[in-house]
């Protein structure tokens, strides 16, 4: 029994912990990403998040699966927004839970990295002067003065 | 026929999130060409193809019924 989402509605990250615990788990770690205000000098008015539902739910349990293999006694779950986000709302949320901190701490950040490689999920940026997608070959024009 | 989806930026550019191509038997290099011929610039953004939802390579072949996606470079998180 797993949890791998992409929701549009707003993310409960408690849910997502309490998934995770159980009896064997002495450590608990949730990562919450949020939608940031300023980026490079560029103030964000508001994200929007597209996905591939299928495919992005099918990389997170294929991430999840890699973490219960790398870090034995592991237990995943993820999930990921998709619509309007405003700015300090969770976009993403990542719970692992092991029977000892470390792993727990190590394989929540492996999970946000190959998240960013792998899962087909895209995120707009709309400042007050444009808006962009944003992809590893995108570069953010010049501010303009307005 | 093969469906195609287009995600985002990718998107932006085709005008339409799907349609379908008789590209059954050809190559996942062979459909980069012939998007890049109906959407010059395609290629251009470092995207990738997904299969059925899974990464594929150049050299696989499409299959009658077949999805193939066109994966711009993702930026979850």
């Amino acid at each position: 029994m797993s949890i791998y989402e992409i929701t549009d509605k707003p993310i409960d990250p408690q849910r997502y912990a309490d998934h995770v615990l159980r009896p064997e788990a002495g450590a608990v770690v949730t990562f919450t990403g949020h939608v940031r205000e300023w980026t490079k000098g560029i103030r964000t008015l508001y994200l929007s998040y597209e996905a591939y539902v299928p495919m992005a739910e099918k990389k997170m349990a294929q991430i999840g699966g890699e973490i219960e293999e790398k870090w034995e006694g592991t237990r995943v779950a993820i999930a990921h927004r998709i619509g309007e986000l405003d700015v300090g709302e969770v976009a993403v949320v990542i719970a692992v839970s092991s029977p000892h901190r470390k792993a727990a701490y190590e394989a929540n950040e492996y999970a946000i990295e190959r998240i960013k490689q792998d899962v087909p999920i895209w995120k707009k940026e709309i400042w007050e002067t444009g808006e962009q997608w944003i992809g590893d070959q995108n570069k953010k024009p010049e501010v303009r003065n307005t | 026929m093969i469906n195609l989806l287009y995600f985002a930026g990718i998107r932006d550019l085709t005008g339409v999130p799907e349609e379908k191509a008789p590209l059954a038997g050809r190559t996942v290099g062979e459909l980069l060409e012939w998007a890049e011929e109906k959407y010059p610039g395609i290629r251009g953004g470092g995207a990738r193809v997904a299969v059925n939802e899974e990464y594929a390579l150049d050299g696989d072949v499409l299959a009658e019924g077949d999805t193939a996606a066109f994966i711009p470079p993702v930026s979850g998180g």
